[in-house]
Parts: C-alpha cells; structure tokens; sequence
C-alpha cells in the first residue's frame, strides 16, 4: 500500500538519485531557512568575518549586523507593506480624486487630500489597536489594545500549529478544516450537555482540541503512509470539513439550533464559556493566556524537549534524521496531531471566547489562512509566532475601526499582510530598495581575499 | 514525462521485468469500496419507482426518445456489473498485470449510471442540461489545470491559480465594462493572470522564495486586492465599471445539431471554444515541440537541461507567465463569460480544484482536463440533483471532486508522480 515510488516525489523514503536530493535539500528545509539564517547570523557573522583582515570597529560590526539582520528586514517589510497600503488608500480616495481633476492648477489641495485619506485611515487603524485618545479616561482608552490581544488569541494558536509544521519541514494549510472541526466538536459540547461550570469549559476545550488533532492527523497519516503531499491534502481537507460542518449545520439533532430553519447553532452555555480576564467591559477572554501557555509549550517542546530535537532534525535533513534512527513518518505524524492541536485550540477559543452566541460555517472567519501568515512572520520560532500574532490581531482590530471611521475596506489589511509575509519572504528585494548592504557580498568578498592569500603563499 | 513512466516496465533486460512491473491492489480496493458503497445504498435505501434520461432539448433537429429504466433493476445490475469488474480487476493483478485504464472509465460510467438511476428515481433527469452545465462549470477549471500543468512540468508549483482566475474575472469585468467589448476584456485577464504568475516566478525563480508561501501569500494578496477595489471602487460605480457585457453563444452551424453531443458541445460561448483550442495547443506543445521538451526537461532535471544550454530559469521564468495568462483566461469565465457582475472572492476555490485536477491528471493536459470535467460534472450533478429533490444532502455531493483528490493523491487510485525537480529551485553552482 505504501509503495514510495506512487508518492509525490519528494516523500524522503523515496529512493532517488544522489543528484536529486542535493537539489532537494534548499526547498525541502526553505521555511526553516529564515528560523536557521537567523541562528547563523548571530553566531556566523561574530567570528567568521574576521580571517586576516583587521577586525573592524564594534560600532561597524553592531550596525553591520543590524543593517543585515533579519530583524531590520522584518521592520523595513513592514514599512513597505503600509507604504503600498498608504498609496492604495490615496487613490482610491474620493478627496484625492476630485483634486487630483485640477492637480496642476494647485497640487497643494492633492497632497493634503492625499495626507488626509492616508493619515486618517492610519490614525484610526492606530486608534482602534492600540490606544483610544478620544476616551476620557485610561480604562476606556486603552479598551482597543484589549481587542487586539482578543483578535491575536486564535492568529496565535494558529500561528504556532502552522509555524510547528514549518520547523518538521512540512505545510499545514488546512488550518481552516482543523478549526472547523475542532470548533464544532466544542461548540457541539458546550450548548449540548450540562455539565458543572469548569468542567464542561475544560470538556470542550480538549473535546475541540481532540478534534482538531484527529482532523490535522489525517493528513499526517497519509502523508506518513502513502507519501502525498501535505499541501493537497490539507487543502482538500479544508473543503470536506467545509462542506460536512455546513451539512451538520442545517441538519436538525446535529449542530442545528432547535426550532430554527438558519444553518446556525444554539449559544453555548454559560458553564462552558471562557471567563472574561479583565471583566465584562473588556472582551479579552481566557483564551488569551491559553495562548500564551500554548507558545511557552511550543518553546518548550522545540527547544527542551527530545521530540523537539527529532522535529526540527527531520525538518532540516529528513534523510540524515532517517539514518540516524529518528521516526521519521512518526514525526510526521505527531507534528500534524500537535499542529491540529494548536489550530483546534484556535477554533475553540473563536466558540468559547469570541463568538459565544451560536456558530455558523465562517466561524474560522479566515484565521486557518492568517495562521500561516502570522507563522511566516514569526519566522517559524514560538515567541515570533506571538509577537506576529499580536501585529496581526492588531491589524484586525485597527482595519475594523478604520473601516468604520474611515470607510476604508477592512480588505486592505489583507493587502498589507500578504505585502508583508512576500516582503519578509524575500529580504534581498527589501535590501535593494533601501539600499542596504548585503551579508552574502560581504561574505563573498571575504573569501576572494583568503583566495587571493592562499595564492600568495 | 508519464509517457517514458508507462514504457518503463517494457525495459530491455528481461531480468528487470519482473521488479518493474507494478502490480498494486490500490484500484481493485478502490473498485471494491465503490461497489459495496452502491451494494449499501441498493440495499438499504432503495428507491421506488423509473428514472427518466431526457436526451433531447425541445426546438433541437433530431430529437431522442426518452430513456425510461426502472430504477431497482437497473441499480442491481450495475451492482453486478461493478462486482464483476472488481473481480477481473482482482484477477489482473493476481496475474501480475496492470489494470487497464478503460477498465476504470467503464467503471466510473457504470457507477455514475447506477447512482444517477438511484437518486434520480422516480424523476426525469435532463441530460442535455446536465451534461452542458457540467462543461460550463469545468471551463475555469481545465483552464486553471492547464495553467497548473505548464507550470508544474516546468517545475513550478502553482497554488496561486486562485489568484489568477480571481484577477482574470475582476481585470475581465472592469475592462470590459468600461470598453463595452468583452474581447479587450479577454485579453485584459489574460495580462491580469500573466502579472500574478511574474510575481509568483520572480519570487520563487529569482529570490529562491518557497513557491507554495508565494502562492499562497499571493491568493491572499489578490483576494485583498480585488476585494478592497471591488468595496472601494467597484461597488459605488457599478453601473460604469461593473456591468460586463457577456459573450454570445455561438452555435457551430452543422456540429450543433448532433444529437446530445452538438447542444452540448458546440453552442457555447468563444471562451469555451478557446478553451478547446487551449487544450489541444497545451497537449501538442507540451509533447510535440521543441518548446515542450524543454518544458519538461527544465522540470524534470534542470541541471541537465542547463548542461545542454537550456536557460533553465528563464525558460521557468517566461512558461509560468504563460501559465499564468491561461488561467486569466479562465477566470473571464467568471464575469464575462456569463454576464456576471464582480463579486467578492466569487473564484469560490475553483483555482484549488484546478490544482486538484492536475495532480489526479496526473501532470498531462488532456487527463487533466478530465479531471476538470469530472469535477464539473460532480459540482452540477448537486445542481440537477437539489432541483428534482434528491436523497444526498447537496454538500456529500460538493464534498465529492476533494474526497477523490484525497483518494488519488494517496494513491488509492492509479499513480501520481509530479516532475522530479517540481517545486525545487534551481540553484547555479
């Protein structure tokens, strides 16, 4: 059943020419390059730049290493990003286009239109993720900033079940179906059963975390057993698990509300619901410290752990993990069961902490996507994931606030992110347009001098 | 390359013959499994009554008797049928021989027979309608597959086909409602798809980016992107900027008054007919031409390819652009093709089924578009099926073209095997 040579070619059992897996190498650990380059970076560029040359000055080295790093890369993307997102806002702003009819006439009426849309629209994205100067006083004025963390909870879950996969090589783009899943398992606890408050809240969140595992295992199984591509198969998992939430849905005794024709479910019951962390007028809920526990769990397991060890071993070389007696095709298996574990921890806090009055099929309102970009930002490493995930919750918060101070389509945060993640995914794009130094030529041109050296000798 | 796979087992050394040969019980599992599903629903579920084939349209030339089958009777002998095509299937691979594709069509015919009889019973099913919303359903599709297998066998993957037709259907409507010509509507959507597919090879050929993240970040990014203009532009100037003409339907004078075939095939819009010429064209360069060996030689071995002076990034470069041009072409599809304003996000994941096409296509344009047709088909079976009000809940039936891509990428039917160097980068040493 599990013939290798049926999978999709690049299943690691696989027997192909030497030739081969050199070139598989870079893609098959690519979205553990960024994690990896930034290890190298810090450790490489100390020692290995030096060799005969005279050791240039701290300063030197300290703003060499910040102009190259991936830190400045990830800041400068995310400057582009809104830039781009700036000019789209400018011109399709109704102010700006009346002007821009008489632009040669007076171009100053443009630019304070221009300024206006875009310093408008930034203002509020600011005023509704951060803080609120419109408020009187502090409690309510930092009520936007509790919002952004509310939006983050699940980007951060989801982040990291995405970013786990990324480090064991591997893709999960089924965050959708996984959350689906995992939701309407909790959901079908949480307003089904009556059970003592904390119970039936700790019962439904393992019931939805349980689900979430099982749906991400299928994949992990079949990518372990037969060798197809996770990619597919996380895809196409996302549409049957679409299509069978959106049957039980509509059908009366599954996920039906009683008595109602909407493909929608009842509201959870209050026993189940996560507790609000701040009180009432705040929307924070528990979920977010179940987020942060999941990222110190996820460091945990990828820093201190033995299995965290054989994931990112697989991840970066699955052949020489392979030989040296790792599980290979368990490690597959098992980073899917997390990693839908994770997404399903998502799903669950979107039923029990955001949307508590009943569900409907869009109940993943997008995270399973945003996941892997948050994932992508985060570099693939825990607490890259979390700062991502709060970026990204920020931008959720502040795009609704913007869409209804400013009536700019919550859709440009969309822009902005993806713009981010291509950015970020490229940093030699990024260094030619700011002009930056490269660390690849500077490495370079240390080695024609050793060349040039050996010569010599 | 499947054309060198298939010759494999016919090897010169006799030695080898046997090691070679693959014998896998995948298709008669599969066979079983199809067989009991249909045994269950005989067996369980029967339904009473005849079902009714329509093969005729009302103001057609020729016009066809109806076809009246009872429906039990007839469900019982595809059973038999099935159950005795499973067992030669069996008898082929005890016998260390291959199962024949025409094995697997006659069976897919006999079980979509047996099924339509079943939960069409007691009704008359419109063929014609059927047949021919199934082709219009598969237009973006085949068009995305073949977009999906220029790029794969060059040796980039290509899940941003999403992103093309969705930019193909928006760039189409805008354009062509400004200029009232759905032609430079076409033509704007084939650009549209052909910027997406630059931006998917300038990332993943020349910054060495993932191509799965490009293509995912950039479904994401023209999601956005046509969902911000569409909120932003498009809907407060609807009448100016968002009531695209449509193409008219073109009967061919002679072919369309073939019985069953001619009204389904031959009265439809120019992007079908395009869409017949595109596939024919793929199929012909991709195994024909000077072009498409390079095609396949960059996608299957680039270092080779580079040694015999084949500019393995650029021919990448410019064949995912292309690729990138057909799927705008297909998202027309969307809008223009049948009159359609713009909407939000209305590619609705055809550009992911297309992907599923390719890979149960198995990398080659004509069992792609198969594929493609067959996903159509499975899509405005629900259609047919919710309107005569039948037994399946609609989304079993939606659910069906991503359950059987599971199945084929698993490998529980036939082989699937992607370019060798698909979705790696070429790296110059």
């Amino acid at each position: 059943m599990s013939d290798p040579t049926m999978s999709r070619g690049d299943a690691p059992g696989a027997n192909q020419p030497d030739a081969d897996v050199a070139i598989e190498e870079p893609a098959a650990a690519s979205p553990e390059q960024g994690a990896a380059a930034e290890d190298a970076v810090a450790t490489a560029s100390g020692p290995g730049g030096g060799g005969e040359v005279p050791p240039p000055s701290k300063w030197l080295t300290m703003l060499n290493q910040i102009a190259t790093g991936n830190a400045i890369i990830s800041v400068l993307a995310v400057l582009l990003a809104l830039i781009v997102g700036a000019i789209m806002i400018a011109f399709t702003d109704e102010g700006v286009q009346e002007t821009i009819g008489y632009f040669f006439a007076r171009p100053g009426d443009t630019f304070a239109a221009i300024w206006d849309s875009v310093a408008g629209a930034y203002s509020a994205l600011f005023q509704g993720s951060i803080y609120n100067f419109r408020r009187d006083t502090f409690l309510a004025g930092i009520r936007p900033l509790t919002e952004t963390l509310t939006f983050a909870t699940p980007l951060i879950a989801g982040g990291l079940g995405v970013a786990l996969t990324f480090r064991v090589g591997m893709f999960n783009i089924g965050g959708r179906g996984q959350m689906l899943i995992a939701a309407s398992v909790a959901g079908w606890i949480a307003f089904g059963f009556d059970l003592p408050w904390g119970v039936h809240m700790l019962v439904a969140l393992l019931g939805g975390i349980v689900g979430g595992a099982l749906w991400a295992g299928i994949a992990g199984v079949l990518k372990a057993r037969t060798g197809a591509h996770e990619v597919i198969l996380t895809i196409m998992l996302n549409y049957v698990a679409f299509y069978l939430v959106s049957w039980m849905l509509r059908t009366p005794g599954l996920l039906q509300a009683p008595g109602s024709s909407n493909p929608k479910t009842p509201a959870m019951k209050e026993t189940a619901v996560f507790p609000y962390l701040l009180g009432p007028q705040y929307n924070l809920h528990f979920g977010f410290v179940l987020a942060v526990l999941a990222t110190v769990l996820v460091w945990w397991i990828l820093s201190r752990s033995s299995l965290g060890f054989k994931f990112r071993a697989v991840g970066i070389n699955p052949n020489a993990a392979r030989v040296a007696g790792i599980n290979v095709k368990g490690m597959y298996v098992y980073a899917f069961l997390i990693s839908g574990a994770l997404l399903g921890l998502a799903g669950v806090s979107q039923v029990l902490g955001t949307v508590t009055s009943g569900f409907t099929a869009g109940i993943d309102a997008g995270i399973g996507f945003d996941a892997i970009t948050v994932a992508l930002l985060g570099r693939s490493t825990p607490w890259g994931t979390f700062a991502a995930g709060i970026l990204f919750g920020a931008f959720k918060a502040g795009g609704f606030s913007m869409q209804a101070a400013e009536g700019v389509p919550i859709e440009i945060v969309l822009v902005v992110q993806s713009l981010i993640v291509l950015f970020i995914a490229a940093p030699p794009l990024v260094r030619t347009i700011f002009g930056l130094p490269d660390p690849e030529g500077r490495k370079k041109r240390t080695r024609k001098n050793v060349t040039k050296e050996a010569k010599a000798q | 390359m499947s054309t060198t796979a298939d010759q494999r087992p016919i090897a010169p050394q006799p030695v080898a013959l046997d090691t070679t040969v693959v014998t896998s019980w995948k298709a008669p599992i599969a066979f079983g499994i199809f067989t009991l599903l249909l045994l269950a629903l005989a067996a369980f579920a029967p339904q009473p009554g005849d079902t009714t084939y329509r093969l005729s349209l009302p103001n057609d030339v020729i016009q066809l008797p109806e076809l009246t089958v009872p429906a039990m009777p007839a469900l019982w002998t595809v059973v038999v049928l099935l159950a005795g095509a499973t067992a030669y299937s069996a008898f082929l691979v005890r016998s260390k021989r291959r199962v024949p594709l025409w094995l697997v069509v006659v069976y897919a015919i006999l079980f979509m027979f047996g099924f339509l009889t079943w939960a069409g019973a007691g009704a008359s099913l419109p063929m014609i309608g059927l047949l021919f919303g199934s082709l219009s359903l598969a237009v973006p599709l085949i068009f995305g597959s073949l977009a999906g297998v220029i790029g794969e066998r060059a040796g980039v993957v290509n899940i941003a086909i999403e992103g093309q037709l969705l930019a193909g259907a928006f760039t189409a409507a805008v354009v062509a409602s400004v200029t009232d010509q759905p032609l430079l509507g076409l033509v704007a959507a084939m650009v549209a798809g052909m910027l997406v597919g630059m931006v998917l090879a300038a990332f993943s050929i020349k910054y060495f980016v993932d191509q799965v993240i490009v293509g995912v970040v950039l479904n994401v990014l023209v999601v956005g992107l046509t969902s911000f203009f569409y909120s932003q532009v498009l809907a407060p100037n609807a009448a100016t900027l968002n009531t695209p003409p449509r193409f008219d339907r073109l009967p061919i004078p002679v072919l369309s008054e073939i019985p069953i075939i001619g009204p389904v095939l031959f009265r439809q819009t120019l992007v079908v007919y395009l869409m017949y010429i595109a596939v024919a064209l793929v199929w012909f360069g991709l195994f024909k031409t000077r072009w498409g060996l390079r095609v396949r030689a960059v996608g299957e071995h680039p270092q080779a390819a580079d040694t015999v002076g084949i500019n393995v990034n650029r021919t990448r470069f410019w064949n995912v652009a292309l690729a990138g041009s057909i799927a705008g072409l297909g998202g027309t599809f969307f809008t223009i093709g049948s009159g359609i304003a713009f909407n939000r996000e209305m590619t609705a994941g055809a550009g992911f089924i297309a992907l599923a096409a390719v890979i149960f296509g198995q990398w080659d344009p004509i069992k792609a578009t198969l594929a493609a047709l067959l996903f159509g088909f499975a899509s405005n079976l629900q259609n047919t099926l919710s309107v005569i009000g039948s037994p399946v809940p609609s989304e079993f039936m939606l659910m069906l073209p991503y359950v059987v891509t599971i199945f084929a990428v698993a490998g529980f039917v036939g082989k699937s095997r992607a370019p060798a160097a698909d979705g790696k980068p070429y790296i110059k040493s």
